[in-house]
Parts: C-alpha cells; structure tokens; sequence
C-alpha cells in the first residue's frame, strides 16, 4: 500500500475541521481505546518474553560452547594419577584457557540438588569432574577424546553439545513464539480497529454522502476517519504499554526468585522497545482504517 | 457546461432514462416536472456525476463525465451547487458550519470567508439561527440554510430537486426568489418539482424552460404551462 505523505503530514499537524464533520462518538471510542491498550499490555508481555529468550539463549549458547566437562571414573587407587594424567593433556591442548579439578566440595553441590547436603561424597564412587575453559576457537575435540583414550582411560570428555543445543534450540523456539505472538497481536489490532473503523463509516454513511455532495475528496474524507482511529488506538496502546511496563518492573527479579520466568523483562536500552508499540498500533490503525474507508468510498457515488 | 446527449440509465433491469438530451446554459431557467417516480432526481443525480448513465454521454463542463475520476468529480461538483428536498444537513454542526461546509471541505481559508458566509446567512434570512442545530429548523429555515450552502461556494449551476415539497405557498415564494435572483446573477438554474403551480407563479418573473419527463423521455412541456 502507498504510503500518502499528505495525508500523514494532515494526520501529524491536525485539522480540526476534517475532525468535526465526522460526528462523535460515544461507547465504541472507548471499546476502540480499551482494546488497544489490552493489545498493547499484552504486546509488552511478547515482547517481554522474546527478549528474555533471546537473552538466555545467547547466555546458554555461550556459556556452554566456552566450557567442557571431563569425568574420570576410575578405581580408587588410580583416581588421582588419572587426574593428574589428565590435567597434564590438557594443560599441553591448543584451545584450552584453564583445566581444573572440581574440589569435593564443588562435587557435592552438584549432587545436592537429587541427594540433600551432607552427601558422604567421600565414601561413595564418585567420578572426579575436571572443568575445562576453551578460549580463542577452541579446541579439537576428537583429537583431544583420542590423546584421553590413549593416556587416560577411564576418562569421558563432555564437550556439552548434547544437552547444549536442545536447550539452546527451545530457547530460540520461544523467542520465536515471542515474535509470532506479537505478529498475532498487530494482526489482531488491524482485525479490530478495521471492523470498528466499518462500523463507523457504516454508520456514518449519511455523513459521507453529504461531504461527498459538497465536493468532498476521498482523501479528505479518509483523513477524518483515519486520524480519529489513530490518535485513539495511538492512546489506548499508550496507556496499555505504560500499565505493561509497570506490570514488568513488579516482577520478582531473577535474584530473588531465580529460574527463567522471573528473568522476564527488559535490560538496558531494550527499554526503548515497548515505547514503539503505541507507534505501531498508531501505525496499523492508520494503514487499516484508511484501507477500509477507501474500500468504503469505492462503492458510493 | 452540463450536457446530456442521448442518455439513458436503467435500474433493477428495467429502464428508468432513455434517450435524454438536455443542454444547461450558462444563466438559462429550467423547471423539471413529471409524475412521483418519473426520474426527475434520477436526472439531477446524473447532472451532478451521482450517477453514470448506462447509454449516452455526460459532460460536465466540457469533460465526458466517464473521464472524470473521483476526485474530478469532488471538484466539479464545488462548481454544482445541489439543494434536496430533505435537505441532508450534518445534525452535529450548527446551521452555520452546515452552510460553510463547502468551503471547510475545499480547504478555503475559514477566516477569510467568514464575511461572505456572515453575508449569506443575512441574505437568506437565518442570522438569527446560525448558532442553531439543523433539527431545531423549520422546514422553510432547512430549505433556504440547503440553499445557502449550495451557493456559498459561488457555482455556476444549481439544481434542486423539490426544494419547496416541505414548505408552505409563502416560504415556497420566498425560495423562489432567491432562487430568481441568482439565476439574475448569472447562475444556471434547474428545479425538479412537481408543483405545477410554483412553476406558474415563478414562470410571471423569469424566463424558464419547463421540461416533463413521460414514459422515461423528457420532452419540453406545452403552453398548458
């Protein structure tokens, strides 16, 4: 569709006499700016939740391509040579920053989530975990599992990409429903605001005829009903982003709470995202209600 | 300026114009008479670019009115004022925006006009009720504040159709008179009316040219007018 640079200039500086030859309207402006501002509440909300997903893939794919685990599962007797033997290798691996053996301490908070605390961690079988830090583009990880199998048998190198990419994958499938959510709330809003914008012109099909007969143009007709339906799902979205966002700084924050749900928000300049959805409600308001009041045009005299 | 040249216009299937040749000069009088349903505001509808003939070409000042886009039309239409019988008024505007909504839809300087609107409205007689909403009118004070808005953007034509069905014989005169007056000013006038009597009484002060349609043709009216 064409933009009309007219028409957007009359609809920004106002023209009150294109305004009042359409006459006002009592109960559907406020059904028009009580949806709008729903639409938009629930917009920062999608919004919310593509960000905060995008977020945690990011931190989820980089935390987890930057590290490795090494489990040693050996026979008591050997346990620490094998440690050692190990370190060894991949202290000498290209790609490697820092290799170091978890403590027993560090052990058993692993392993209290599923056992409660004070684990006897030292009288139980338990593989000795060595945490590995990659650095530049990392390091050869087949070269690096046959070097282990050579000098360290009872090692198995975890380089996390199994579990890595499932998570990193659902992350990115809820950013995606986070946008696809918010397609689904613009298409609503241009749903809503067409079907109130042809009640209007309906309704106000007398009003049309007489602007016509007194050789009203098109465009000035539109604008009257355009800029109405945009100033006020302009207003409604506005008012809606504001409670949104209020909503948002209310919730528990991530240090609190913990976990994912509680991460739901915005940081730093993402801010600046919910301040357009009242402009693209405006936006799609304008661009629905001029299609169905020229649609509406096309079939009268 | 408005020329209709062989038309015809048919509705639902069946025809309700044929074969309508018609040319309004500029400053000429025209009465247009028939029975209720003849096609009298079908007619004035296809002066005004309303509606497209089925056969036959319209022009309107000069250009065949299957020419015109829609915006053309708008803008002939400024040059065509148009008085209906009930009047079509605004009823959320005073008498006075009523009247000076040609000019509001032209993107006329309000300011600039407001004297020759102020003007208008003494000389059709609705100082008083300028202020007024269009229901609070009388039907003499509806017709003559339709009038006013028809001619406030100074047209070369004006039509009206039953511009006296709803007012009594002495507002009906008064109307006229306006109207008489204009076409004195050079305005091209057209009255679809069915009031043969109007027709007598306004026929004693200006020359006017009285047409009938019948049996879907127009025809000029003989001297029992």
């Amino acid at each position: 569709m064409k933009l009309d640079l007219e028409q957007l200039r009359g609809l920004l500086a106002g023209d009150a006499g294109a305004g009042r030859v359409v006459p006002p309207t009592g109960y559907t402006a406020w059904l028009t700016l009580f949806a709008a501002a729903a639409m938009a509440f629930l917009a920062v909300f999608a919004l919310a939740l593509s960000l905060a997903t995008s977020r945690l893939a990011d931190r989820w794919g980089d935390a987890l391509a930057r590290s490795s685990t090494l489990r040693i599962s050996a026979p008591e007797g050997q346990m620490i040579a094998q440690t050692d033997a190990a370190l060894k290798v991949l202290q000498t691996t290209p790609g490697i920053a820092t290799a170091r053996a978890l403590d027993a301490a560090e052990q058993r908070a692993l392993l209290e989530p599923w056992f409660g605390p004070d684990l006897p961690i030292e009288s139980l079988p338990i593989p000795q975990l060595i945490e590995i830090i990659e650095e530049g583009d990392g390091y050869d990880a087949a070269g690096l599992r046959l070097r282990l199998a050579a000098e360290v048998p009872g090692a198995v190198l975890d380089d996390h990409t199994r579990w890595r990419e499932p998570l990193v994958r659902a992350a990115s499938r809820l950013r995606l429903l986070g946008w696809l959510s918010l397609l689904l709330i613009a298409g609503t809003v241009a749903a809503m605001i067409t079907l109130a914008a042809n009640a209007a012109l309906a309704a106000n099909a007398q009003v049309i005829g007489v602007l016509r007969l007194v050789g009203a143009r098109d465009g000035y007709i539109v604008q009257a009903f355009v800029r109405r339906f945009t100033l006020r799902s302009l207003g409604g979205a506005a008012v809606g982003t504001v409670l949104g966002c209020i909503a948002i700084l209310l919730m528990p924050r991530t240090d609190v709470g913990g976990g994912f749900l509680t991460g739901l928000g915005f940081e730093g300049w993402h801010w600046f995202w919910p301040l357009m959805i009242p402009l693209l409600a405006g936006g799609v308001a304008y661009l629905a209600t001029r299609a169905a009041a020229q649609r509406t045009l096309r079939d009268m005299p | 300026m408005i020329e209709l040249e062989n038309v015809a216009y048919s509705y639902g299937g069946g025809e309700l114009l044929s074969d309508i040749t018609l040319r309004l000069s500029p400053g000429s009088f025209h009465f247009l008479t028939g029975p209720s349903g003849a096609g009298k505001t079908t007619l004035l509808k296809l002066c005004y670019g309303a509606l497209m003939p089925t056969a036959g070409h319209v022009h309107l000042f000069d250009t065949d009115v299957r020419e015109l886009t829609r915006d053309d039309i708008a803008l002939a239409r400024r040059r065509i004022g148009v008085v209906h019988q009930d009047c079509q008024f605004l009823n959320h505007l005073s008498v006075s925006e009523n009247i000076a909504l040609p000019l509001l839809v032209s993107d006329r300087d309000m300011l600039a006009e407001d004297a020759n609107l102020r003007e208008l409205t003494q000389w059709v007689g609705l100082t008083q009720r300028a202020d007024a909403l269009p229901p609070e009118l009388s039907g003499g004070e509806r017709q003559r504040a339709a009038l006013a808005r028809a001619i406030i953007m100074s047209p070369d034509v004006i039509l009206a159709d039953e511009p006296t069905g709803n007012v009594d014989w002495e507002m009906s005169q008064r109307l006229m008179r306006l109207l008489i007056e204009l076409n004195r000013m050079g305005k091209t006038i057209m009255i679809a009316t069915h009031d043969l009597a109007l027709i007598r009484a306004t026929k004693a002060h200006v020359q006017a040219r009285v047409l009938r349609i019948s049996n879907r043709r127009l025809q000029l009216a003989g001297a029992d007018l």
